[in-house]
């Protein structure tokens, strides 16, 4: 199953020279691989980085593949897994568990009508649980492509956060 | 009530900062061209001269460090900053990059001066990624005007670049070691020590870390002529400190405060208490891996000895504050539930550590324990203080281990809690 | 050299300055618990099992990463040590899953025999081991991530030893694991099934494919006739699973176990290898006469053959056609043997005790065969031949010795060094020189070389460079040579041939450290300092031998008088050459 999904992504020629642009800002240097892989991540639709993409990666740098597995799977805003247009981040640390995000966790699954880790069936949202990014004052938060929506206390609120990305 | 003193933050808001002509207007640079007078000995002890300590969290005493860092020998020393802010409730060092990135620069460069580095590293957490451009920019402006480059200022022989690096999402890399491994392009585990970072760092280069808001106090402390920061505070703990306010307050946020502030006056005053009518149940000093308190500790002056004689720390300078609807197991647990996602995984006591207290916790909060779970929550966290290869898995334990004496009934397994 | 003072125990010890405390307690006797800890790797510091107390430390500083100071004061026993040595144990067991009955690793697992010493029969906690299926998807290697203890030497060896980096650690806190590139089954990977990873990991995670009980089978069918070859570093490496000292040498012994267990015959394998350097010698001497490609390379190493079919096959051309002993024995087991025996070939059931797993890939190469059969049926690591022997109750210590069997059991000298570094090159050489000027090889001078990092591989971790060189005159021109072997050394080598500075005539290379005695299917424990003891061991076999060049087997002269013909004749063609084939892998970007 994994590797249907696997075979299923290749390389566009556009795509590539996009990744040989990250390549090149980079010096081609592979101890930048971290700063790397979250730009191309970025060049990705379902951000994400597949595994045609890291063994091309591993090529043109080159660097060995299983550097560039374990950073994926080592840090959290590395994926090696689809993810979708908008990963939605709700921050499930102390700070905003306290100012209620369990609300604001089934807020995003009543809207989404999804749960945890999964994607909405047109590939735009998904919900994933990450620790504290640093937006405490506003909590509770999400993070969605970098980009922080606070105080999201109301179910309005949340709406008005999601419409904003249709 | 109280009221916050303008010394680390006293630019915030003087100037637009994405623009260098900006900083230089209100006297950016004046510092570092004080410091290119002096003697880098001579820029240690005015550090050490008003006992700034780290600001990171484990507040070593910097002016020590930098001096220590100077002497050690090599052709090719590093600087890096540590901009990872991964402790929970702790958001000073963003409004640092946000409203002063130059300040953070010039630091730095002074800092290079200081040690003798060529070169230099901002590790910035992922999280703040919307900052990048910002501090891009302002590397890239820093370098047009010679502030960044080889002889600066004309001094020759003292050549710095500046290099922005990203983190990806794992806390573990503000820890020393992991944060080098993670610029040298590796995933982020900690690795022994020794060699010494200041010895061997990233790149097997000596290096000296230092926190943004560490760094962010140099250029300040130099032209500090009227003693304004010396005068703040008392005995070890002189100055200011950016704290972060967070949790179940009406008005959370940093606020710079001189040593010596009640916690009272930080949590009732600057961040205006706790709404809803609701009671204090707890305050975390110094992010996931500080310790707790509860109402006994709010009329303790906010300095490093009162708070360690009252069983806490100052950490990264973060207090957060949860009231009565949370219970103190349900905090301990999403504490532990976050080092156990957070725990690089390579040494056992941490890895399998977090895992168990995560388990044994959810059992408490299940009314399930027996007494000999809290003996085993007791024996774990003993190993994992004494034996883990790293700070992390040394402090997981502190939230719990200190609740355990403030809050002894919740743990007296069969009473009432 | 400096020399530091401390005491362990209030025991005074003295060592060298750099040393660790787990060294410097060895020096007293006392073998402090570890299990990430290896002697021949870096320090990694990461299972904190051998903590230990220190006075004026507040906490326990791991034995393995801590140097001695002078003064230093250090206690191993203590109640606080004590209490952290068994709970990182219970912590590890209960993330651990299997059963020690039904493990491979049974009695030479050292978490087993830790939880043993430590009396941990029960860690008191519930098990929160993961579960994750054993991966077994090759003829060589199984890995079984949920008897991993992430003690990461399996990585250390297939980076530090091998250059390779095909296993890597993945995720973290409770959910790491020492997995491949994407899960990708490991042969499709870099890895070039070596096994070294298999003899370094401390439990049952990563261990050779078990075929015992194909051969247990095979012995027990009347129909089968049933016959086993030894490979020349087997009868040095396995008196260590029975109590002997390293290097002991039990041929005899070993022989004896072979025949209890009910094989129909006992070859050698080093006969195999007498007609190797026949092929190989005599394919030297023809490239050499004939403009072929130089430097020639040899091909009797199959981690080394997959390292060079995946990341070299440009350089295939390079490499001796010869089959290697192993493959050159079976081919013979199933042409020869049966014709001058009469037992039908479909009877034959070949086994080989190989020092290697990589061996039983080699065996199921379709081109190591025909007719539809296999030559080598069967391939079993030293490892697995120690259990078939505690198997049937024998120990090694209390047999008397037998000989090989005739015809295919007959060796020189030559054959035996097969086993070591640089000892198919001398065995090789051996044969050339005399054919060519009819006198005996001068010794050879070797001298150690290191290479370069190449720029193309700037990850790669130089540690041991096991590269050296010699050369010698012959009919006035003047050979030089070298000797390689781990694949680290060996992808350096390749980068100098690729970038036309490697000035050699011949190479020798293997996979593994030492050659074969130190292969990734020798006895667990097998260490740097027991590789020593080996090669000496097998540089006394060839020494006790009366014969010393490979050509003066009386059984292989008769073999090509009878059946063969001439090295690199037409038969020898069919039966003992091969070819290689570049592999392709699973991307490759223009």
């Amino acid at each position: 199953m994994q590797t249907e999904a696997k075979q299923a992504f290749s390389i566009s020629d556009e795509l590539a020279n996009q990744i040989d642009q990250v390549l090149a800002a980079h010096d081609h240097d592979a101890t930048q691989i971290v700063g790397i892989l979250l730009e191309v991540q970025d060049l990705i639709p379902q951000q994400y980085v597949p595994e045609a993409v890291a063994f091309y990666i591993a090529e043109k740098l080159p660097i060995k593949v299983s550097i560039i597995y374990d950073c994926l799977t080592f840090y959290s805003s590395l994926s090696d897994k689809p993810r979708a247009k908008y990963p939605v981040e709700i921050c499930r640390s102390v700070v905003c568990r306290v100012n209620d995000s369990d609300s604001l966790l089934d807020t995003l699954k009543k809207i989404l009508n999804i749960e945890v880790g999964e994607v909405t069936y047109d590939g735009r949202f998904m919900i994933e649980e990450v620790p504290c990014f640093g937006a405490c004052d506003v909590a509770p938060a999400i993070r969605i492509n970098g980009k922080v929506y606070g105080h999201l206390d109301t179910p309005e609120k949340v709406r008005s956060v999601l419409s904003s990305l249709m | 009530m109280s009221s916050e003193v303008r010394f680390i933050t006293k630019n915030f808001g003087k100037y637009n900062p994405d623009s260098i002509d900006s900083y230089i207007s209100i006297g950016g640079f004046s510092a570092l061209k004080k410091a290119v007078k002096m003697d880098g000995e001579d820029i240690a002890s005015v550090i050490a001269a008003a006992k700034v300590k780290g600001r990171g969290g484990a507040a070593y005493d910097m002016g020590r460090k930098w001096s220590q860092a100077r002497a050690v020998k090599g052709e090719h020393k590093l600087v890096i900053c540590n901009a990872d802010e991964g402790e929970t409730c702790t958001f000073k060092d963003r409004e640092l990059i946000k409203n002063d990135p130059f300040n953070l620069i010039e630091g730095m460069i002074i800092g290079a001066y200081t040690v003798q580095a060529r070169d230099g590293y901002i590790y910035m957490r992922e999280e703040y990624r919307h900052l990048r451009p910002r501090l891009l920019s302002a590397i890239k402006q820093a370098e047009e005007k010679g502030f960044l480059g080889d002889n600066i200022l004309g001094v020759k022989g003292f050549n710095f670049r500046l290099h922005l690096y990203s983190g990806a999402g794992a806390y573990v890399c503000g820890e020393g070691t992991a944060l080098i491994r993670s610029i040298e392009g590796k995933a982020g585990r900690p690795r022994m020590k020794p060699p010494f970072i200041k010895v061997s760092g990233a790149f097997a280069l000596p290096t000296c870390i230092n926190n943004v808001e560490s760094f962010s106090i140099v250029p300040h402390l130099l032209l500090d002529d009227s003693n304004v920061y010396t005068n703040c505070g008392n005995g070890e703990s002189i100055g200011t400190k950016l704290v972060s306010v967070g949790g179940n307050v009406r008005k959370p946020g940093v606020y710079e405060v001189p040593f010596g502030t009640t916690v009272r006056e930080i949590i009732f005053g600057l961040a205006e208490g706790i709404p809803g009518g609701r009671r204090l149940r707890l305050v975390q000093f110094g992010g996931a891996s500080g310790k707790v308190s509860d109402e006994r500790i709010l009329d303790t002056p906010y300095t490093y000895d009162d708070l360690k004689a009252a069983g806490v720390d100052v950490g990264t300078g973060s207090l957060l504050v949860i009231d009565d609807r949370t219970s103190v197991i349900d905090f301990l647990r999403y504490t532990q539930a976050f080092f156990s996602h957070e725990s690089c995984g390579q040494c056992t006591p941490c890895r399998e550590g977090n895992l168990h207290m995560k388990l044994l916790l959810d059992k408490l909060a299940a009314g399930e324990a027996h007494p000999c779970d809290i003996e085993k929550m007791k024996k774990i966290a003993n190993i994992m203080t004494l034996t883990s290869l790293c700070g992390l898995g040394e402090a997981a334990q502190n939230a719990l281990l200190s609740a355990m004496k403030i809050f002894p009934e919740v743990f007296a397994v069969g009473g009432a809690h | 050299m400096e020399m530091v003072h401390l005491k362990i125990n209030n025991i005074p010890v003295e060592a060298p300055k750099g040393t660790k405390i787990i060294e410097a307690a060895k020096l007293i006797g006392i073998d402090i618990p570890h299990l990430c800890y290896h002697p021949d790797q870096r320090v990694k510091a990461r299972c904190r099992l051998c903590s230990v107390q220190v006075a004026g430390k507040k906490k326990l500083l791991a034995s393995c990463s801590t140097e001695v100071w002078e003064g230093m004061e250090v206690f191993t026993d203590t109640q606080v040590v004590r209490d952290a040595q068994v709970g990182i144990l219970q912590l590890i067991m209960a993330d651990h899953g299997g059963n020690c009955l039904t493990c491979s690793r049974n009695g030479t697992c050292e978490l087993q025999a830790l939880c043993t010493r430590f009396n941990v029969l029960d860690p008191h906690l519930p098990n929160v081991n993961k579960k994750r299926q054993a991966v077994n998807t090759n003829p060589s290697i199984v890995r079984d991530p949920s008897k991993c203890i992430k003690c990461g030497r399996c990585i250390r060896a297939c980076k530090d030893v091998q250059g390779i980096e095909a296993i890597t650690f993945a995720n973290r806190s409770d959910k790491i694991i020492v997995t491949t590139p994407f899960d990708i089954p490991m042969e499709k990977t870099d890895c070039t099934l070596c096994g070294q990873c298999s003899l370094v990991c401390p439990t049952g995670a990563i261990v050779e494919k078990d075929d015992t009980q194909l051969v247990l089978d095979a012995l027990q069918d009347p129909e089968k006739h049933v016959v086993v070859q030894i490979a020349p570093s087997v009868r040095v490496s396995i008196g260590d699973a029975f109590g002997l000292e390293p290097g002991a040498i039990v041929t005899g012994q070993m022989v004896t176990a072979l025949k209890m267990l009910g094989f129909d015959k006992v070859f050698d394998t080093n006969f195999g290898a007498d007609l190797t350097i026949m092929e190989e010698g005599a394919e030297f001497i023809h490239r050499v006469q004939n403009g072929g490609v130089l430097p020639m390379m040899t091909s009797c190493s199959p981690g080394w053959i997959n390292f060079i079919e995946k990341h070299y096959p440009e350089l295939l051309p390079h490499l001796s056609s010869a089959k290697s002993p192993m493959s050159m024995f079976g081919a013979i087991a199933k042409t020869y043997y049966p014709k001058i025996t009469g037992v039908p070939v479909d009877k034959i059931f070949t086994v080989s005790v190989m020092p290697c797993t990589a061996k039983k890939f080699e065996a199921s190469r379709p081109e190591m065969g025909r007719d539809g059969r296999q030559d080598v049926d069967a391939v079993l690591t030293s490892r697995e031949l120690i259990k078939l022997i505690k198997y049937v109750g024998l120990n090694l210590k209390n047999l008397p010795e037998s000989d090989f069997d005739s015809p295919l059991g007959t060796s020189t000298g030559a054959a035996a060094i097969f086993g070591k570094t640089g000892g198919v090159m001398e065995a090789a050489l051996r044969t050339v020189y005399e054919k060519l000027t009819g006198n005996d090889l001068p010794e050879l001078e070797y001298k150690p070389v290191s290479l370069d990092k190449p720029a193309s591989y700037p990850q790669l971790n130089q540690v041991r460079p096991n590269v050296r060189e010699a050369s010698f005159e012959l009919g006035g021109r003047t050979f030089r040579i070298a000797v390689v072997h781990t694949l680290l050394a060996a992808r350096l080598m390749m980068e100098k041939v690729k970038n036309g500075t490697a000035n050699y005539d011949f190479i020798e290379i293997m996979a593994c450290p030492g050659g074969c005695i130190g292969g990734g299917g020798q006895p667990i424990g097998t260490t740097n300092a027991k590789r020593d003891e080996r090669i000496k061991a097998l540089e006394k076999i060839d020494k006790d031998l009366p014969l010393h060049k490979s050509h003066e087997n009386p059984d292989i002269q008769k073999l090509y008088k009878d059946y063969l013909g001439e090295p690199l004749g037409e038969m020898a063609h069919k039966l003992l050459h091969t070819h290689y084939r570049k592999v392709c892998l699973m991307y490759e970007f223009h």
